[in-house]
């Protein structure tokens, strides 16, 4: 008889969950948190089965709690994002994301004659419509909509 | 408003809009006055434009200040490969205040955020050119001496035209009805049409406007350029409707004026030139009193 073999990815004592991340954007929550920069112990596995999003992956950060402001940062490319606090392997705390109300430094203005697509400019949105993200650009003053929205 | 910017026409409050017609009114009085004197200012034409650098040298001059820069970015070291962000910090090394006109949108933005000395935008692409905007909300208010309830017509190309766009985001302040006359491929587009619904302002679109010009207070002309058609005969099915002939003025309203931001090709015709109502050189003369004002305003001189 063979033994079944399971991986399983332990529970994490203190730190953050985030679960309902689509697959296809993992790395840019990684990159927008800065998870690729930092010392702590991190776990993530990525196309899970989801009944909401067909595939979803999820990050365990161990003794990293986010600051709203910080954590909202993902909205744009993890919009049905829920957060786990842990504390002791109890989850304290559940959140949710929500789309900020400025923009800074991830997403890509739309209109090829922007400057911000020619020199070296942090991009700026404000957002105009938080349903269907509408970003205008701090700059240029033209809309970037959810469907031509891409992350730097 | 000493060691803003002036950007775009909304980073001035209604009250700061008004400061500066004023001062423009007392400029035309006395356009002669050396209140620049000792101060260079820098005018950075990244690409050309003859009459709005004109037009600022000349209010610059007039101030007796001096000026530094350059016309177009050939003769400039952005031809040597030279970024924004080093051409503005360093100009601003050299002068009290940088004019610039730049073909990116958000240029102006993204200057007024590195110089150490105040940016006025003149012109980012198609995004904004605010010193126009001052300039023809001075020549409204000259000629109908008031800005508040007036009707405004809208005539050419509603759709790529800066000028017509940044007037009317600013004359929503004061209550203006519009009507927009273009033709279909050069539409007022939608954001627009929803600033305005958003505020409750009335607006019409038209085609066409020989029956309804008695009601204009202000025409505003623009140019209907060729190659913003897709379709070349669509141009020649429309080129000559909206130009402007001087027996269509009969039954226009006394006060009634007829402004365009130049140049003109053929949308105002020059039988228009000798009516009283043709007001667009005088519009172009104002725009070097509204420069002082706004240079003079942003050195906090005046």
């Amino acid at each position: 008889m063979k033994e079944t073999k399971q991986m399983s990815v332990s529970a994490i004592q203190n730190g953050t969950v985030i679960d309902h991340v689509p697959a296809s954007n993992l790395f840019k929550v990684i990159q927008i948190l800065g998870l690729d920069r930092i010392d702590n112990q991190i776990t993530f596995g990525t196309n899970l089965e989801s009944k909401k999003l067909g595939r979803k992956a999820i990050i365990k950060i161990s003794g990293v709690f986010f600051e709203d402001k910080d954590i909202n940062r993902i909205a744009l490319v993890a919009p049905d994002a829920k957060l786990n606090i842990i504390k002791d392997y109890e989850v304290v705390e559940k959140k949710v994301v929500e789309v900020p109300d400025n923009i800074i430094g991830i997403a890509k203005c739309m209109n090829p004659k922007c400057i911000t697509n020619f020199e070296s400019v942090t991009t700026r949105f404000r957002v105009v419509s938080k349903k269907n993200v509408a970003l205008k650009c701090h700059y240029c003053e033209k809309i970037t909509n959810q469907e031509n929205l891409q992350i730097i | 408003m000493k060691n803003r910017s002036l950007v775009s026409i909304d980073d001035f409050s209604t009250e700061e809009i008004l400061k500066i017609l004023d001062l423009t009114k007392e400029f035309e009085k006395q356009p002669i006055r050396k209140l620049l004197a000792g101060k260079v200012i820098a005018t950075l034409f990244f690409e050309p434009s003859t009459r709005t650098r004109l037009s600022f040298e000349s209010a610059i001059n007039r101030l007796g200040g001096k000026i530094v820069g350059f016309a177009d970015a050939s003769s400039s070291s952005v031809s040597k490969g030279e970024t924004l962000n080093d051409t503005i910090r360093t100009v601003s090394n050299y002068c009290d205040l940088i004019v610039m006109r730049h073909p990116m949108e958000g240029s102006a933005r993204f200057a007024s955020e590195i110089a150490t000395v105040p940016v006025i935008n003149a012109g980012d692409g198609a995004n904004q050119h605010p010193s126009q905007t001052l300039l023809d909300l001075y020549s409204i208010r000259k000629t109908q001496g008031k800005l508040d309830n007036l009707n405004i017509f809208m005539v050419g190309d509603l759709k790529y035209g800066r000028t017509v766009h940044s007037l009317m985001m600013a004359m929503s302040r004061w209550n203006t009805t519009f009507n927009f006359i273009s033709p279909e491929e050069l539409k007022m587009p939608d954001e627009f049409k929803l600033y305005l619904d958003n505020l409750g302002l009335k607006y019409y679109e038209h085609n066409d406007f020989t029956d309804i010009i008695s009601r204009a207070d202000i025409i505003y002309m623009t140019r209907v350029q060729k190659e913003r058609f897709s379709d070349p005969i669509e141009y020649e099915k429309v080129k000559n409707v909206y130009v402007l002939r001087n027996s269509m003025l009969k039954n226009t309203k006394p006060n009634m004026r007829i402004l365009h931001p130049l140049p003109r090709v053929n949308e105002i015709h020059q039988d228009v030139d000798n009516n009283p109502k043709a007001y667009y050189f005088e519009q172009a003369l104002n725009g070097v009193y509204t420069r002082q004002a706004i240079l003079c305003s942003l050195l906090g001189i005046k």
